[in-house]
């Protein structure tokens, strides 16, 4: 998966998991930039990409990811490893269950 | 498998999520029952949460069903991630659940000292949630027998020490959460005979507590036993252990709350009371009015057969433990009983079954009448069906009741019965245990009485389409196969071979028409056979007409009759000829042709009757079926 395919899908995460259907993912994006962005946050953020993609980080990549770019770019490399016709789905819930969980919302504010 | 996989997916998730700020606090509240009854994954949980949250702000919700809970989380290690799930699990059970948190580690120092916030908080119940590392802080990989029996008993103190301190301040109810078996074995297959090992030290003091509990009067939350089931994987990462000391995952917390939610609600007394139960490919394989009872796939000789067995015997054992069984199935009732005293290999018996309602009336009215003659609430009724279709019609008209997903595999119903936890009981009784005997006594034998319910909402939500065709090549062996199975909806009961269905392929004054029914839900396949032929008379008789039951009260009658009167037309008929012909299994369309607005011009004394419907005045029927050549 190339790494402008990744946003569409980490923003649906990201909107669903802050509440916030106005919230624009760019590269530079911080933990420090987004309210509610703390430790606890983190791992669901990681937890549920795993979950979207299919894919597991190890605990030194996730140490080295800094900003959503890193993200974005740690995904599609590993999606890019996997192939493309296991991606998505490893970790437990169907593909429609995330599809419909994880699916962009509106703007609530 | 830690998701909640039992419960239906959640239909408008978005939608519905977004307008609940919007909302009335109890509004607000009764959707977010509902939403709570879905496959909720942990981040559609934390969303919903935070959600009712809004719409609530610190207003309780009044008239709920169950009674408002003030739980404490004593933890050793991180449960904050756990908390949403706690909530969200209580309102799938209608239980308001207000949680205090101890800091991280702090429980000893708040159970002990009367100005912790704690006691002011005043919870109404507490759950002492202590994790493996922390209980085996003091054991060694060295030590001898002696010293590992002594670190056990001092942890058995410390956690009894920490009930009595709960009970003594709180006089309320204590949950007890036993470790998981995190830590990695040394020795392996032998890793008991190490007396230093943490991970036989876990297994040690889990089956320790169960006793310690019961004499004090706490109950347990047995995650031991849960992640032995889903394995220790799907609760515990090691990773997350490292970086934000979570013993549970957060992928697991909707199955933590809910376990943790069942014990709350079965203390209140909220848990289903009685299993009511299909039969058709639900208890055994097949349909028993149309393949009889020697048709049946049941007990030995196929795996399928034992499935359905093994089924038959998780439902016996639940009732021999105090839960009610009942039965609701579309069948003529003589049929449906004739199994439960003649098949060999039926596992239930009739008088275990406390109310028996085999008509052809909808469910939702059946599931109602079960309830009232019972004399306990809809809301205490688990419904298990194969069907998707009567699923889904009981979860609209009846939300209050439990109706678990469990597929079309009979292997694993029991299973998906179980991990639902619906018949959750924190103790047994000897009421329970005689209670089944009660219900045999006081049954009554009357047959329960047909009431509708407003179908019309759900059959236009389904999108039927009715996708006919005339007989072909392709569907030849499952025309056959309808022709010369289906007893109960067949209103002449003729067989018909391959030859002889080809030849009403080609006889161009005949037709034979294969009708499919399609839905939202799927694709129920070809579900009914029409045959007609034109006589000399110019009239068309109807030799064969014939359906599947898995589709009655669907319109599909009233439906497949306007496709027939318009091939009736294309080959110049006047009338429609229609005989029903008696036989021990077709009772059930006597009147077929007569609800269909036919009128009876012959009756013979067999008790065979002949009807008739004039084309020319025919006006096609209104119903939620769209009908189409495919």
């Amino acid at each position: 998966m190339r790494e402008d395919d990744v946003y569409p899908k980490l923003t649906g995460i990201f909107r669903e998991l802050f509440l916030r259907g106005d919230l624009v993912l760019t590269p530079g994006l911080t933990a420090a930039d987004v309210e509610g962005w703390d430790s606890f946050r983190q791992v669901e953020i990681l937890l549920a990409v795993e979950q979207e993609f299919g894919v597991k980080f190890h605990t030194r990549e996730i140490d080295s990811m800094h900003n959503v770019g890193e993200l974005a770019r740690m995904v599609a490399t590993k999606t890019e490893r996997l192939g493309s016709a296991q991606a998505g789905n490893a970790l437990g819930s169907s593909p429609s269950q995330v599809e419909a969980s994880i699916s962009s919302l509106p703007a609530m504010r | 498998m830690n998701g909640l996989y039992w419960l239906p997916q959640a239909e408008d998730w978005n939608a519905r999520l977004l307008a609940l700020p919007g909302r009335r606090p109890e509004t607000a509240w009764n959707e977010g029952v509902a939403l709570a009854n879905t496959r909720l994954n942990f981040v559609q949980t934390n969303s919903l949460d935070g959600m009712l949250r809004r719409a609530l702000g610190r207003a309780a919700p009044g008239g709920t069903r169950g009674r408002p809970v003030r739980l404490a989380v004593l933890g050793s290690c991180t449960v904050a991630h756990l908390l949403p799930a706690i909530r969200v699990a209580g309102l799938r059970r209608g239980i308001p659940i207000e949680i205090y948190e101890a800091d991280f580690g702090q429980y000893w120092q708040e159970l002990a000292n009367p100005d912790a916030a704690l006691h002011a908080f005043a919870p109404s119940a507490i759950l002492l949630a202590l994790d493996a590392h922390h209980l085996t802080a003091g054991l060694d990989a060295g030590m001898t027998g002696e010293e590992a029996d002594a670190v056990l008993d001092e942890v058995r103190g410390r956690i009894a020490e920490a009930w009595r301190l709960a009970a003594a301040a709180f006089h309320c109810p204590v949950i007890q959460q036993t470790p998981l078996c995190v830590h990695p074995a040394m020795m392996g297959n032998s890793e008991h005979r190490l007396p230093g090992s943490k991970a036989a030290f876990i297994g040690r003091l889990n089956a320790a507590l169960r006793p310690m509990a019961d004499r004090a009067g706490v109950d347990i939350l047995a995650l031991d036993e849960r992640a032995a089931r889903d394995g220790i994987g799907a609760w515990h990462d090691p990773g997350l252990w490292h970086r934000a000391k979570q013993e549970v995952s957060p992928v697991a917390a909707p199955m933590y709350g809910d376990l943790l939610v069942r014990i709350i609600a079965a203390r209140q007394g909220l848990c289903a009371k009685c299993l009511v139960l299909d039969l058709d490919n639900t208890l055994w394989g097949g349909v028993v009015g149309d393949d009889g009872v020697g048709g049946l796939v049941l007990g030995q000789g196929s795996a399928l057969g034992e499935a359905f067995a093994a089924f038959q015997g998780f439902a016996r054992d639940l009732s021999r433990r105090g839960v009610i069984l009942a039965v609701c199935s579309k069948n003529d009732e003589a049929n449906a009983i004739e199994p439960f005293e003649k098949h060999p290999d039926m596992v239930l018996r009739r008088d275990e079954i406390a109310v028996f309602a085999a008509n052809w009336s909808d469910k939702p009215s059946n599931l109602r009448a079960i309830a009232s003659e019972l004399n306990i609430g809809p809301e205490s009724l688990v419904f298990v069906d194969d069907n998707p279709f009567e699923r889904n019609l009981v979860r609209q008209q009846m939300p209050m009741v439990a109706v678990p997903e469990v597929g079309d595999d009979p292997s694993c119903f029991a299973q998906t019965l179980a991990d639902g936890g619906y018949f959750e009981s924190v103790a047994v009784t000897d009421d329970d245990l005689a209670r089944t005997a009660q219900y045999q006594g006081n049954r009554k034998r009357e047959a329960l009485k047909a009431s509708a319910v407003d179908l019309a909402s759900y059959l236009q939500s389904l999108e039927m389409r009715l996708v006919w065709r005339r007989f072909d090549r392709i569907g030849l062996p499952r025309i056959v196969q309808l022709i010369n199975k289906t007893n109960q909806f067949n209103l002449t009961t003729r067989r018909y071979t391959e030859e002889s269905v080809a030849e009403v392929m080609h006889d161009s004054s005949a037709f034979g028409l294969q009708l499919r029914l399609i839905d939202r839900l799927g694709d129920n396949g070809v579900i009914a056979i029409v045959i007609g032929k034109l006589q000399v008379s110019g009239d068309l008789l109807i030799d064969s007409w014939l359906m599947s039951c898995r589709v009655l009260g669907r319109q599909v009658e009233p439906a497949t009759l306007n496709v027939v009167v318009s091939q009736a037309q294309m080959l110049g008929a006047g009338r429609l000829l229609g005989d029903y012909l008696p036989t021990p299994k077709n009772g059930m369309v006597r009147h077929h042709y007569e609800r269909l607005g036919f009128t009876v011009v012959s009756e013979g004394a067999s008790g065979a009757v002949r009807s008739a419907l004039d084309i020319a005045g025919f006006a096609p029927a209104v119903t939620f079926i769209g009908a189409e050549e495919g």
